[in-house]
């Protein structure tokens, strides 16, 4: 008995403190959001679990090796005795019981996060090797960062160019995946203001580790002020060079290739107009309007030295499109 | 060196090689033929190297002998029922042999030799993982047609595949060693077939590694198209060696299951076998019914690379979340089948170490079965961020958390053995209480996993792969070395060095809680499995440092481990008696085992776990019987 008294006392306080102490490090990012709100709720509850759990096991593991160790010089056997039905049927139904206590908690909280509010604001998500694209449709804009005004239910439509990719804020805690073939759907309402950063949680190749593009929550009034200031640029940006800017943006171009000289998948883009192209095969051309061409519509035909054209889709684009492009690449200087 | 030459391994290899440029070379002619492409950046086209990857199995089968006796008897000529062994010494293990002792052996070396090259793998991952940009492993360096960051994933990939054939080898060495002497049998139910279950083990870890040198394949163990249907050609190699290895594991545990049913001996009624027994039957039945589908998985993203089948190419009507449905089907359940032998481990040594009886036998033994069952419906949990029917995500939840109902039977049931035990502390009872402190870990990190909404943040993190990492090594690493080292003395007559042992054990345990709550701390906070690179700004530098130097001491662990064997097998202090002062059948008789096992059959006469009984036995040994082997029903 007293055996007992001891280890349900020090069950109890190794629970406490394996909490406490947990709590305390901090295990989650910042909340950034309604549904951030109530996933933490939950993992608080588990976290409480898990430590009264560890204890439970753990404690009379280590009393055990300790106080029922064979002492120098001991021989023979233990007590002997081989079960007790009470005890395991008790330790099956109450765990039965916490589970479904747990299932019933975690069933809620995905019905809380996935609450719609009939007045959500949809933004179109386009997810490819190796960026994130983001089209606000009654504006016109199309962006490479995704701008959400604060304390208002968005809902992104998502879809993929090539393979699954994920949607991830870890402040917002929410994942979903993007899948070829099919749109899904993101429910988020962002609550604190803050610059944070997608990140592709699905493996999608080299460059996954880089598929990061940067979400900014405003103030509704920073966001109108940056819807406007978007409307401008777009309309703007109806030269030739402006408009291969955004055909750039929009077919994901950038995921590869950078316009400031540094190495990603493909070729950077900083002088690439008129420059002279070395090949893997030790041949060399002038990248003229119709490399350039070439280079879109078949990027197979030359494998430009040090990368490698396999990992590039063709692009079915028009003379137009390729033409404002070219126009974009002359002014990357 | 000639005789080395000249074994049933180095023949195998040799007409894989043959194979392999023959079917190759049968597919270049075909197209040269039809006025096809006949090179490509690998010199194979890739349906060349399909053929011959596949063709290079069958050779390595007929070179080696393993398959000879079937064909003699298609031929009419009957063959012995058992052979006589025909090699001595080291030579044994590189040649067919029909003895269960002998391929259980063959099992574990192999699965030591690829568990040091998954190891390898992951501290060349590791290492560039130190420091946050990329340092070695960069986009200007290439090896096997790939830069340094599809390396890093084509090695992160194969660490998972790897490692996933040394654990399934693991447990069949194990399973064939111990449970045929634990049964009171002769050998297995069908030993042809357990030695070709075997060999066909050892070409699928070739193709496997040809993957590396035939451009990788950047997708993860999961090969979740359509990733995988745009790698390279090494992907149709990855594909292939997991489905040869499927075959491997599929009719070892056919002959298991038939081994425990029909061979037990006299006495042995179900609810006196072995507990070891009871859990290598609940991951035979998982093994023999669910392999199929990781195999039918990859074989369909294969056919859709080779013939245009859109399976899941949703251009052509297929749907990419189909393949994570039957990918999951056998690759959750496949967790079990890696856990539920080494959770038999801690059942079976921890009445042993404890000098008590197993606390509640048949609890015990109906919990493995029911972790078997619950798992073959728990597996869309890996799928609440796919985009499935919303719907689905609630019942995969509920069967889900229920796993924890047996799991929770076992952790209870191990306490309750411990107490008012006499408790003995050998190198084999360390890693037996490893396992079950480290699997706790894993069992309580599990469940938030299982609540859909917290998932939807933990999904695909480095929580993930903590919470993997502690179940794995909790429910097989350290119960297989436990097993090692309780079983050494019994296959050599020998054990193994304590002190090198203990300090296998006090080196690698720390480092591996390090490792993993490490792993969860920044999963949490932000840091996704599978990327070669993080974000600095992020902060996880120092972190991913000292994981870094974690896990290159638990692989100076594995190493010290690796010497111990092979060194104790010559050198080790003699141990032909009951080491362990256990009950099991297999320690009332003289070590090494000789070769057909008991001399005299015995009958089961009392509980297997008596221990702290006065005067109880578990067995009891036959009078010596006039004619050596007895036939038996």
């Amino acid at each position: 008995m007293r055996h007992f008294v001891i280890v349900g006392i020090l069950v109890i306080v190794m629970a406490i403190l394996t909490y406490v102490g947990l709590d305390a490090v901090g295990l989650m990012p910042v909340e950034a959001s309604l549904q951030a709100v109530s996933i933490d709720h939950l993992w608080n509850w588990q976290v409480i679990m898990m430590s009264f759990l560890f204890a439970l096991i753990f404690v009379p593991l280590v009393y055990s090796l300790v106080v029922f160790r064979r002492r120098k010089g001991e021989i023979g056997d233990g007590e002997h005795f081989e079960g007790n039905t009470t005890l395991e049927i008790t330790w099956t139904v109450l765990p039965l019981f916490a589970v479904l206590a747990f299932a019933y908690m975690g069933a809620y909280s995905l019905g809380e996060i996935n609450r719609v509010d009939p007045d959500a604001l949809s933004i179109k998500v386009k997810a490819q090797q190796f960026t994130w694209t983001f089209e606000y449709p009654e504006y016109g804009i199309i962006s490479k960062e995704l701008h959400l005004p604060v304390n208002q239910q968005m809902v992104l439509k998502m879809e993929s160019g090539d393979v699954i990719h994920s949607f991830w804020v870890p402040e917002f805690r929410v994942k979903q995946d993007v899948v070829p073939g099919r749109v899904t759907e993101y429910r988020i309402t962002p609550t604190l203001l803050g610059n944070y950063k997608v990140r592709c949680a699905e493996l999608c190749g080299a460059s996954h580790a880089y598929m990061i593009n940067p979400v900014i929550v405003n103030t509704q009034a920073d966001y109108d002020a940056w819807i406007a200031e978007q409307q401008a640029i777009a309309i703007a940006s109806q030269t030739p060079e402006g408009k291969g800017q955004l055909l750039t943006v929009k077919n994901g171009c950038t995921g590869c290739h950078t316009v400031d000289g540094s190495k990603l998948v493909g070729p950077s883009w900083l002088g690439t107009y008129g420059s002279i192209r070395k090949f893997a095969d030790g041949t060399s051309t002038v990248a003229d309007d119709a490399y350039i061409t070439e280079s879109i519509r078949n990027p197979l035909a030359h494998e430009v030295a040090g990368f490698s054209p396999s990992t590039m889709p063709p692009y079915t684009l028009t003379d137009e499109e390729i033409a404002n492009i070219i126009a974009y690449l002359k002014t990357l200087k | 060196m000639k005789k080395f030459l000249s074994t049933a391994l180095m023949r195998g290899l040799f007409w894989q090689f043959v194979g392999t440029l023959l079917g190759a070379g049968l597919i270049t002619g075909i197209r040269a033929a039809l006025g096809l492409s006949v090179t490509d950046k690998f010199f194979f086209t890739e349906p060349a190297w399909v053929l011959g990857g596949f063709m290079g199995v069958l050779f390595f089968l007929g070179g080696n002998g393993s398959v000879s006796d079937w064909f003699k008897w298609a031929r009419g000529i009957d063959t012995p029922e058992h052979h006589e062994e025909r090699y001595s010494g080291w030579e044994k293990y590189f040649n067919v042999s029909l003895d269960h002792k002998v391929i259980g052996i063959q099992y574990i070396v192999t699965a030591l030799l690829l568990i040091s090259i998954g190891g390898l793998f992951a501290l060349i991952f590791r290492t560039e993982l130190a420091q946050s940009q990329l340092q070695f492993l960069t986009v200007d360096m290439k090896l096997f047609g790939q830069n340094g960051p599809q390396l890093y994933n084509t090695l992160m990939s194969l660490h998972g595949m790897i490692m996933i054939v040394s654990i399934l080898l693991g447990i069949a060495g194990i399973i064939n060693y111990v449970v045929p002497l634990m049964l009171g049998a002769q050998d297995m139910a069908f030993p042809r077939l357990n030695a070709f279950s075997y060999w066909v083990a050892v070409p699928a870890a070739v193709l496997l590694l040809m993957s590396l040198v035939l451009g990788g394949f950047g997708t993860g163990w999961t090969g979740y198209p359509p990733l995988s249907a745009r790698a390279p050609v090494g992907v149709q190699m990855f594909f292939l060696g997991v489905f040869t290895a499927g075959w491997s594991s599929i009719l070892g545990a056919l002959n298991v299951l038939a081994t425990v049913i029909r061979m037990r001996s006299k006495g042995m009624v179900a609810m006196r076998m072995p507990i070891f027994v009871w859990a290598a039957v609940a991951t035979s039945i998982i093994a023999l019914t669910a392999t199929q589908l990781i195999g039918l998985s990859f074989q369909l993203v294969m056919f859709q690379r080779l013939f245009g089948m859109g399976f899941f190419d949703p251009a052509k009507g297929g749907n990419p979340v189909l393949f994570q449905h039957l990918f999951w089907f056998y690759s959750h359940p496949a967790v079990y089948v890696f856990v539920l032998p080494g959770l038999g481990v801690i059942s079976e040594l921890l009445p042993v170490f404890a000098r008590k009886p197993l606390f509640g036998y048949r609890w015990v033994a109906m919990s493995s079965l029911g972790i078997a069952l619950v798992g073959f419906v728990v597996w869309a949990h890996h799928m609440f961020t796919s985009g499935m029917n919303e719907y689905l995500r609630l019942p995969f939840m509920y069967s889900t958390l229920l796993v924890a109902i047996p799991t929770g039977v076992k952790f209870f049931s191990w306490v309750a053995t411990l107490w008012k035990g006499k408790i003995v502390f050998p190198t084999p009872m360390l890693f037996v209480l490893g396992g079950i402190v480290v699997f706790l870990l894993g069992g309580l990190t599990g469940p938030p996993n299982a609540t859909v909404s917290v998932d939807l943040h933990l999904h695909d993190t480095y929580f993930i792969v903590g919470h993997f990492h502690d179940t794995i090594f909790g429910g097989f690493v350290f119960p297989f070395f436990a097993a090692l080292y309780y079983w050494f003395p019994k296959a050599t007559g020998r054990r193994m060095n304590e002190t090198l042992g203990k300090i296998h054990f006090w080196l690698m345990t720390p480092s591996f809680f390090v490792l993993t709550f490490g792993m969860m701390r920044i999963g949490l906070l932000g840091m996704r499995r599978r990327i070669v690179d993080y974000d600095p700004a992020l902060g996880f530098d120092t972190t991913h440092l000292i994981l870094t130097i974690a896990g290159y001491l638990i692989g100076l662990s594995v190493l010290i481990f690796i010497y111990n064997f092979f060194n104790s097998i010559k050198n080790g202090e003699i141990a032909d008696g009951n080491v362990w002062n256990s009950r099991s059948p297999e320690w009332q008789v003289p070590s090494p085992m000789p070769t057909h096992n008991y001399d005299q059959p015995f009958e089961v006469v009392g509980e297997p776990y008596d221990y702290g009984l006065p005067g109880s036995k578990y067995v009891e040994f036959a009078a010596p019987a006039k004619s050596k082997h007895i036939t038996k029903g």
